[in-house]
């Protein structure tokens, strides 16, 4: 029982695995935000390429 | 193309926030104490707050500008709104899945449907909702107009879910008010622990500035391409 014991929890698996969430998703969506810019520049370089050929 | 050019601020901003969270990070592990009972499982608490508070202040930002939105309809408020709701579930999401890793240990279980476990769950789900239904819209200012209505009326579950803890009879913990008779994991906070938890409340939300003056450009560009599309299409 964790409430009834002397020492604390060895409880530092469950600690690396929440940082490791919160770094994780803070990364993905910072690269998410990294490569969606990189297309809708290429898109945008694209049209605008187009529509000064028309 | 002037508005693809990064503001000297936001590079500072950018600095000022990696700066803050790497001694966030570090008053986590090296300057607040390890709690008696729960033990290092309790250190998750500082950033899982932080990043629940981020989390509806992207929908308290939403909400805002969504009421914005209806009495200007310009629609840059419309990207300020879902900029912040997709940074408020990305960090609501983060607060969930942290939550059920504490839990573990000191609830014995990963999940449980306790009324706040319960209400943030729905709450995300909402917003997730929002961001899909905004895809099946293609005129732009119906979209908008939608985002707006729908930010408004999802805001009705953030203070849903904040006083979920407070109102109803549940096992979650709550910092601020007084902790219902069956409240498990919860802890006195020791001077240390509350300037970790302070300082942590202030670096998310400067992140959360960050990255939302950050997805407001992208969605400026976005605009743009969407502009662009419909010329060249014409």
């Amino acid at each position: 029982m964790l409430f009834l014991q002397d020492a604390p929890a060895n409880t530092t698996a469950y600690m690396i695995a929440g940082y490791t969430v919160i770094f994780g998703l803070m990364l993905i969506y910072l690269v998410s935000l990294i490569v969606r810019r990189r297309n809708l520049q290429q898109d945008a370089e694209m049209l605008e390429a187009l529509e000064m050929k028309d | 193309m002037e508005s693809d050019v990064k503001p000297k601020l936001l590079t500072v901003l950018d600095i000022i926030t990696v700066l803050l969270l790497v001694i966030a990070t570090a008053m986590v592990f090296f300057y607040a104490p390890m709690e008696a009972v729960m033990g290092q499982v309790q250190r998750v608490f500082y950033f899982h707050v932080a990043a629940g508070w981020v989390g509806m202040l992207g929908f308290l930002v939403a909400a805002i500008v969504g009421v914005v939105y209806l009495r200007t309809a310009n629609r840059k408020w419309d990207i300020v709104g879902v900029s912040a709701v997709e940074i408020g579930m990305v960090f609501a999401l983060i607060n969930i899945i942290t939550g059920a890793i504490w839990a573990r240990p000191i609830w014995n279980t990963w999940w449980t449907w306790d009324p706040r476990l319960t209400t943030a769950t729905i709450m995300e789900l909402i917003y997730a909702a929002y961001l899909l239904l905004r895809q099946g819209i293609e005129d732009p200012d119906r979209r908008a107009r939608f985002g707006a209505v729908y930010a408004i009326i999802g805001f009705l579950s953030v203070p849903l879910t904040f006083f979920s803890a407070r109102l109803f009879r549940t096992i979650h913990p709550v910092v601020i008010g007084t902790n219902q008779p069956g409240a498990t994991g919860a802890f006195d906070m020791t001077p240390l622990m509350l300037q970790t938890f302070l300082f942590s409340l202030l670096a998310f939300s400067i992140i959360f500035v960050d990255l939302l003056w950050h997805r407001i450009r992208l969605g400026r560009l976005a605009d743009r391409v969407e502009q662009l599309k419909l010329k060249t299409a014409e």
